[in-house]
């Protein structure tokens, strides 16, 4: 039985349309709107998917862990839905979104508490924050390697084998468990549950903790300070070139990059 | 215990010469470091890459510290970590900067955890605080949406710098400086990851990052043939061809010339945009390009805020049009 962990992040959805998106400057992060709920990070789920594939070929207990300061049930136990066995919820009013080492920290720490496992599977980057640090963070904090960007992911007995994206190109790199890959898009998107899998999810377990279940220090730690967000001003410095017809317009157009010396 | 000092630049290497990202963290770092009244060095890791010492310091390294040896031919991040942990205890700097290319974005959070700092990924601008004296780091979230502004409170402040977001320095020959050989030291019986194997596609014609035209198609391309298009207009401005993630994921276009917040971030003298949206995750990508163009048939679509000329017209029409005046006039 092999025991695949999943970290998985709550976020404000990346699809957002611009209008209604807006930033907190105080707080100093974006605010979530009612109209448009928050979504598991794209990559996280593509995560899950690299789990449930192993899951589909050899005996596997998944468990997905989430972390955030309140999360939505529907959005995170979704993951139960879509074939993960049990979830784990790490919620605290100190687990911000952008605190790299907190989370981290956090993580590794109910990692620790649920006992053994082979493999931990993060997307590459969530999201919102973008920074694509967690994942090295857990394995650093574990003392175990972290593979990063992977195409594809097995699991073989006592090693797992992944496919890691290069810039032109990619590695096939090989490392004992337990380890720690973060994954792109390309493991695969995430299956789309069917009826039973919401009724059967229901009776999947949840289990919640917060900070000082864990024991865990939430002070500042100095390593990060946000000091400034904000949305710089969409306004368009756009010049539209007209014409009766799409050909005209084409031809103005490269008239035009012809005139400023672009081409 | 000595006082973190000084910036040190990690200067990647590729295909046996200093990668340009390399020159621009020395640029970066070179208008720094008198700003802390510090010094600026720089670390170069690699196989058979000592004669590229004398070109660090032409760049604007006081110090460079050479590690050379044939297990370092190629970027591991487990050998790569130990030997950039052995020279930052030698050197404690006070900034480590890296790039946000492959192996910065393995580095920066490793070295980090391992030295109890706090790295910041994607940075697009650095600049030091007059009063605190702290590195100031402005970086994109919310897949680009907004800007932030970081600073790490804990030595060394490492910091992942977005390719051509800096100004390289200018090469000047005069410039001396002292080379610090240092061994790698790596127990290779320690090593837990190990590479089986290696595929790398050689790139046909330029690279994107490279390239001074890049002609890039979205999801309304619909297909590999569309592609074929923006493939001629490329060859004709000597340019490469992207795309946005959609065509990558239907296969119409390879995977590597992605770009976005995810793939490549590119910033030539002309971006031309057919048929996409503009969403931010790939606006991240380009919003750099001396000139963007978009060529969309949605005037309400988003590249339009961020072009600097556009034609409201469906690429099917627009682009025989276009390619037939381009052979015109270049």
């Amino acid at each position: 039985m092999k025991n695949i962990i999943v970290c998985m992040k709550q976020v404000l959805d990346p699809e957002i349309p611009l209008s209604l998106f807006h930033i907190d400057t105080e707080a100093r992060q974006a605010i979530q709107p009612k109209a448009m709920p928050p979504v598991l990070s794209p990559f996280d789920e593509n995560a899950l998917e690299a789990a449930l594939e192993i899951k589909d070929i050899q005996e596997s207990n998944v468990t997905v862990i989430s972390l955030g300061k309140k999360l939505t049930k529907a959005v995170v136990s979704s993951a139960l839905a879509a074939g993960a066995d049990r979830l784990v919820i790490l919620q605290d009013e100190a687990f911000g979104e952008f605190n790299t080492y907190l989370t981290a920290n956090a993580i590794a720490t109910a990692i620790k508490k649920l006992g053994q496992y082979d493999l931990i599977l993060c997307g590459l980057q969530a999201a919102d924050t973008n920074t694509g640090q967690v994942g090295t963070g857990i394995a650093s904090i574990l003392g175990i390697p972290c593979i990063t960007a992977a195409l594809k992911v097995e699991l073989d007995n006592d090693k797992v084998r992944v496919e890691k994206a290069l810039p032109d190109g990619y590695e096939v790199i090989e490392a004992p468990t337990p380890v720690v890959v973060t994954t792109t898009y390309e493991v695969g998107a995430l299956r789309e549950p069917g009826v039973e899998a919401f009724m059967s999810a229901a009776k999947k377990p949840i289990t919640t903790w917060n900070a000082r279940d864990l024991g865990i220090e939430t002070g500042n730690t100095g390593r990060f300070t946000m000091i400034k967000m904000d949305a710089p001003a969409h306004e368009s410095k756009c010049e539209i070139l007209e014409g009766s017809s799409s050909e005209e317009k084409a031809v103005k157009l490269v008239t035009k990059l012809k005139e400023i010396k672009v081409i | 215990m000595a006082e973190n000092s000084g910036i040190l630049v990690n200067c990647e290497v590729t295909g046996g010469r200093l990668a340009p990202i390399a020159t621009e963290l020395l640029g970066a770092g070179s208008r720094l470091a008198p700003e802390l009244g510090q010094e600026l060095s720089a670390i170069l890791i690699g196989s058979d890459i000592s004669g590229l010492a004398q070109e660090t310091i032409a760049y604007g390294a006081k110090k460079v510290y050479v590690v050379d040896e044939p297990s370092l031919k190629d970027y591991s991040t487990e050998s790569f970590l130990m030997v950039m942990e052995k020279v930052v205890q030698q050197a404690h700097p006070a900034i480590i900067l890296l790039g946000q290319t492959s192996s910065g974005r393995d580095l920066g959070p490793w070295l980090a955890f391992r030295l109890n700092t706090g790295a910041t990924m994607d940075c697009m601008a650095l600049a030091i605080d007059p009063a605190t004296k702290r590195l100031l780091m402005t970086r994109p979230v919310y897949g680009g949406n907004a800007q932030a502004v970081q600073v790490c409170g804990t030595d060394p402040q490492i910091a992942a710098v977005r390719i051509k977001a800096m100004a390289p320095s200018a090469k000047d020959d005069t410039l001396q400086g002292q080379v610090i050989n240092v061994e790698a030291g790596i127990d290779s019986a320690s090593l837990k990851t190990k590479v089986l194997e290696r595929k790398i596609e050689a790139t046909a014609g330029i690279k994107l990052e490279d390239a001074r035209v890049v002609v890039a198609g979205g999801r309304g391309i619909g297909s590999a043939s569309g592609f074929q298009q923006l493939e001629e207009i490329a060859g004709l401005l000597h340019g490469a061809v992207g795309a946005t993630r959609t065509p990558c994921d239907a296969k119409w276009i390879s995977n590597s010339q992605q770009i976005g917040i995810t793939g490549k971030i590119v910033s030539p003298d002309l971006y031309i945009a057919v048929a996409l949206s503009g969403a931010s995750q790939h606006v991240s990508g380009f919003f750099s390009s001396r000139v963007i163009v978009a060529i969309n048939k949605d005037p309400e679509a988003n590249i339009f805020k961020v072009a600097h000329y556009g034609i409201v017209a469906d690429w099917k029409t627009a682009l025989p049009a276009f390619t037939a005046k381009l052979k015109e006039v270049v």
